[in-house]
């Protein structure tokens, strides 16, 4: 059995290194092509008709006139006359043509009569639902009523709020597809490389094996991009009725927000008792969430202090008429991380206590004590906590008051399965194939690190090839799951690969296979540097053979070259001027428990991405709904209000790499950094305004709502 | 977007020819940056576009013996690299520099910006400027944060977009208006105007008639603030646009005019008054402010505009008279 451990943390050259990402300059040129950038001669537009009515049920449609225009290549009727429709934004109709105006033109040719029904958009008042909200049975722990009436207990009740937000990928959602005779061709936006052609196969009951996928670049993802979606097909079909010409058909902004997944709102009101010295006794919470029609999102509560003695938990799933659920980077944890940071911030203001302190008196109740104790400790000293800390609402006496605020996270992130195939050529150069994809993360530069590394080659010396599912299989990028597979499997077939050349030299150096090693672009002896030949002269051994090897990660058995499970501790520092309600940004600190790094900078600028995505989140970023017409009213960049660089502030990541950590192999990370950012920001503003502000996004409107003493 | 014509004069008299046509077929294009999203959402869909860029008469920032003369085309950008009205008219060189983005700045120009439509949400939907659905006013029960807090008793419960409507009418500019058959000036609170149909304009000029050149009096201080949640690409909530006549320290006439809060630049008259032959102080700019907005009647969601209004208040009136 080969020796695939990762070397040793001071032997590693390419490993480890803060290695610019690959293909930042073809990003940054324009020369990297996306989904959305394919273009070709015989190239047609599709086009989507979707419903301008939250809840409605299809009486007609027409297409005729759709048909009739100059130009057009296909129309299809994607519902049917009788068909319930239960969101604005529903795809109606699709339509295929020689360019994007005449698309357009067929789209408004279409005519669709509608019998509009009742529809419920929204879901703060849980009164309001009514038989739409379903609840799922209570969930009691220990005497929760008992250790409440404590004569000792400090109890503090509270209501929050965090709405939905959608998807807002600047490359939308959407593909190009060419359905000939002979096969189909894919080129989508999408997260799932090696699985999004099976999936399209089964929905076009088509043989899978006769579908090619590629996809070089993606423009997010996030959780939204798994499945070839109904779009996809639609796509499809609009190909084959074009004679198999290539079809593109990316959503439109509108349509992307409406239908590009969300995630999920979370509401709650908490109750949560502690003895005077902060220990927690007793947590009781009634949430509610929608993620549209089919309910969804369920946060769970209490977060990561799940072993309060005493707990009662309720929640209902709200149906709302509006566009559904899907992943949304670490789904369910942002909401549980604020909804439970936001009640024990309450609680040690109650306390008078610093939150740092309650947090640090309850870490039993945690799975990893030992972890948060410790990066509770870093990132207060990171935010210089200690120093600009103070009691709730006694900072400073001008308009302008300055907060602090944590917040906490965990996570898995364990590699999924994945395998890799590497192969070295007589003439050295080397190659990586994997049906893998870079969702921006970095995946390309991981992978081509630890090839490197492994074969003891400069990174430029390594070929990758991936983005297409004639590549040996990858999963799909989510969960944080990607960069612990592909560099478990990457390392794997390097390994492989390079024994196959060991054991072509080792005869003619006239030593064993097993002591030789590859490093700095040389084959030498373990023990005897001067005797070695350079990967050239290696490789031309090969004659006219090529080395070709596969290396698998099997996710439920990682070998330890990855692992899964980390936690995660947030602090915020904002200054809220009281007079106008705005929150600005100073410093952010996110403190994350990793495993071994396998590039600090690119796990740095994931912390960075994460912490921005919350920062929309937790300052301005929400989707409004309009309880009369049903629409949302700001599917749109302008008013869906996304941060930009000006509102971000200093952002502080801290990666605790150590030899400890480094023993745990791999973990992923692109999720758990985005977890506690609106806790933290939301606790600061408390910190610093001396109320709790109980709904986010916090904009001026709630903030001074809160300061005023007005209903939210 | 629907089909249409195109033309780009080179004179102010084909432009004006062309404009009365076919009234209300016909309309002017100058950034586009509001015009064509306008068009791409089918909320207007004119037959001719008049391209008015390249029309040299409407260019250009000069100054006379009573003030500036602002050509319509001139761009927000220009507005803020003119020193000349860096040092005079600094309140409309900062209404400019809030504005959206460079990009936006670039192009959008300033009879644009006067002419530039509401951007409530429900009216960019297709429900018309007054937003209503089968006889039902949407914005009152309806998702209004960002509606009128002044003068909203409807039929219009918008707020005028434009950023530097309100500096202008603090100013007491005056726009001039051409059009086939001649000239004519409006003052700059006449310019605005509040519609009680679908059929009315939200500005005082007729479809034939274009903005050709802005008139502003010097000899003032005067400042904005807006108050804006994001800092860049976003739309204030509130802004306050200030010009004080002084005799040293002491305000011999004031005009405070409030954005953002109301169908059109509001005028706070009652502030006025409480500044007249008054110093700055922040007592005095507190009590103006708190005077400006006593008739404010706010919608269910929007009361937190009045806290802000009167913030932009204070703050323009402490700017205007610091340094
Ligand atoms: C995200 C975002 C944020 C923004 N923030 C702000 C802001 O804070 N403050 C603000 O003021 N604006 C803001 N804007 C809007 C922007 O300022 C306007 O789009 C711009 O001023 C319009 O000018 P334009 O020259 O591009 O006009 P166009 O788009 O060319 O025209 C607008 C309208 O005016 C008419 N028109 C143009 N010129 C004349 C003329 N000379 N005479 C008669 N009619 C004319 C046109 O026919 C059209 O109806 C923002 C826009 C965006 C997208």
């Amino acid at each position: 059995m080969p020796d695939y451990s990762w070397p040793p943390m001071n032997d590693r050259r390419v490993i480890g290194k803060r290695i610019s990402r690959l293909d930042g300059g073809a990003k940054s040129s324009g020369r990297a092509k996306y989904a959305s950038d394919f273009y070709r001669k015989d190239l047609l537009f599709g086009m989507l008709l979707t419903s301008p009515h939250a809840h409605a049920k299809i009486v007609s449609i027409n297409l005729d006139d759709a048909k009739s225009l100059k130009g057009v290549t296909a129309v299809r009727a994607i519902a049917a006359p009788g068909d319930e429709i239960q969101w604005e934004g529903a795809e109606i109709a699709a339509v295929a043509a020689t360019s994007e105006e005449i698309a357009r033109d067929a789209i408004r040719n279409i005519k669709v009569e509608y019998q509009v029904l009742p529809h419920l958009v929204k879901e703060e008042d849980l009164s309001k639902a009514g038989p739409r909200a379903k609840a799922a049975g209570e969930q009691v722990t220990g005497d929760p009523d008992k250790a409440f009436q404590d004569a000792d207990a400090v109890v503090v009740e509270g209501f929050y709020g965090i709405p939905v937000l959608t998807h807002c990928c600047l490359e939308s959602h959407g593909n190009v597809v060419e359905w000939r005779q002979d096969g189909l061709n894919l080129w989508p936006s999408t997260q799932n490389v090696s699985g999004i052609g099976g999936d399209l196969a089964t929905s076009l009951k088509y043989p899978a094996g006769k579908i090619k996928v590629e996809m070089d670049y993606i423009g997010g993802g996030f959780g939204s991009k798994f499945a070839a979606d109904r779009w996809g097909v639609e796509t499809a079909y609009l190909s084959q009725m074009s004679g198999g010409r290539p079809v593109k058909l990316m959503l439109e902004r509108r349509d992307e927000l409406m239908i590009g997944g969300n995630r999920p709102s979370g509401f709650a009101k908490i109750k949560v008792a502690a003895k005077k010295d902060g220990t927690i006794t007793a947590w009781q919470s009634e949430s509610w969430a929608t993620g549209g029609i089919g309910g969804g999102g369920s946060p769970p509560l209490p977060y990561v202090f799940t072993e309060i003695p005493n707990k009662r938990m309720s929640h209902s799933a709200v149906a709302t008429n509006t566009g559904g659920v899907r992943a949304w980077r670490a789904p369910n944890h942002p909401q549980a991380s604020y909804l439970t940071c936001s009640a024990l911030e309450d609680l040690a203001a109650k306390l008078k206590m610093d939150p740092v302190d309650l947090f640090m008196k309850n870490l039993e109740v945690t799975a990893r004590a030992d972890t948060y104790r410790a990066q509770l400790v870093k990132a207060s000293e990171l935010i210089e906590w200690k120093k600009n800390w103070h009691q709730r609402g006694e900072g400073d006496p001008g308009p302008v008051k300055r907060g602090l605020g944590l917040a906490i996270n965990t996570w898995g992130g364990g590699g999924h399965t994945s395998q890799c195939r590497t192969i070295i050529n007589p003439d050295g150069s080397v190659q990586i194939e994997i049906g893998s994809q870079d969702v921006g993360s970095g995946t390309r530069t991981v992978i081509t690190q630890v090839a490197a590394e492994t074969l003891g080659l400069p990174v430029g010396s390594v070929q990758l090839v991936m983005g297409n599912n004639s590549l040996p299989p990858s999963g799909p990028s989510g969960g944080s799951t990607t960069v612990g597979g592909v560099s478990s499997s990457t390392r794997k077939s390097s390994v492989n690969a390079l024994n196959k050349l060991l054991e072509t030299v080792a005869p003619v150096m006239g030593v064993q296979p097993e002591q030789l090693k590859a490093v700095d672009g040389r084959i030498q002896m373990k023990d005897n540097p001067s005797k070695s030949m350079t990967w050239q002269a290696a490789c031309a051994k090969l004659g006219t053979n090529k080395i070709s090897e596969m290396g698998a990660n099997d996710q439920r058995k990682p070998e330890g070259l990855n692992s899964s499970g980390v936690g995660g501790i947030q602090m915020a520092d904002v200054s809220v001027d009281t007079e106008t309600g705005i929150v600005k940004m100073n410093r952010f600190v996110a403190v994350q428990d990793v495993g071994l790094v396998v590039n600090p900078k690119l796990a740095d600028s994931q912390i960075h991405g994460a912490v921005i995505m919350g920062i929309c989140g937790a300052l301005m970023e929400e989707r409004v709904m309009d309880a009369y017409t049903g629409r949302m009213l700001n599917p749109d960049m302008e008013f869906y209000k996304l941060a930009g660089i000006g509102d971000i502030g200093e952002i502080i990541s801290h990666l605790d790499i150590t030899p400890e950590h480094d023993k745990r192999g791999v973990i992923g990370l692109g999720e758990p950094p985005a977890i506690g950012v609106v806790a933290a920001i939301a606790n600061a503003v408390a910190n610093a305004i001396g109320v709790r502000v109980p709904r986010v996004p916090l904009t001026p409107m709630h903030v001074l709502a809160a300061l005023e003493g007005r209903n939210a | 977007m629907e089909n249409f014509a195109y033309a780009s004069p080179a004179t102010l008299q084909e432009a004006l020819g062309l404009l009365s046509t076919k009234p209300g077929e016909v309309q002017p294009l100058a950034g586009g940056t509001d015009l064509i999203s306008m068009m791409k959402e089918h909320l207007v869909t004119p037959r001719l576009i008049v391209n008015i860029k390249q029309i040299k008469e409407l260019g250009g920032i000069t100054s006379g013996k009573y003030g500036v003369r602002i050509g319509s085309m001139v761009t927000f950008d220009d507005l803020m690299e003119n020193a000349l009205l860096r040092k005079s008219l600094p309140s409309l060189v900062e209404a400019a520099r809030g504005v959206a983005s460079p990009q936006i700045r670039n192009m959008g120009t300033v009879g644009g910006d006067l002419c530039q439509r509401p951007r409530c949400w429900y009216f960019r939907q297709g429900y018309g400027v007054l937003a209503m659905d089968n006889n039902k006013a949407l914005v009152p029960d309806g998702e209004n944060r960002y509606h009128a807090i002044l003068n909203n008793n409807g039929p219009a419960f918008f707020v005028s977009p434009s950023s530097l409507g309100p500096a202008l009418v603090a100013l007491g500019a005056t726009v001039r208006v051409v059009s086939a058959s001649g000239s004519r000036d409006i003052a700059a609170d006449k310019f605005f105007v509040t519609p009680l149909n679908e059929s009315m304009r939200e500005v005082a000029i007729q479809p034939n008639e274009l903005v050709s050149e802005i008139h502003v009096p010097i000899g003032t201080r005067n400042a904005t603030y807006e108050v804006r949640h994001k800092t860049a690409l976003d739309w204030p909530l509130a802004t306050a646009s200030v010009a004080l006549k002084m005799n040293g320290s002491t305000v011999t006439s004031a005009r405070v005019v409030l954005g953002h809060v109301a169908p059109t630049p509001f005028e706070a008259t009652a502030a006025d008054k409480v500044l007249a032959g008054k110093g700055i102080t922040e007592e005095v700019a507190t009590q103006a402010a708190k005077q400006a907005l006593m008739d404010a009647t706010p919608l269910s969601q929007n009361a937190y505009k009045v806290q802000l209004a009167r913030v932009a208040i204070k703050r323009a009136l402490l700017e205007a008279v610091k340094g």
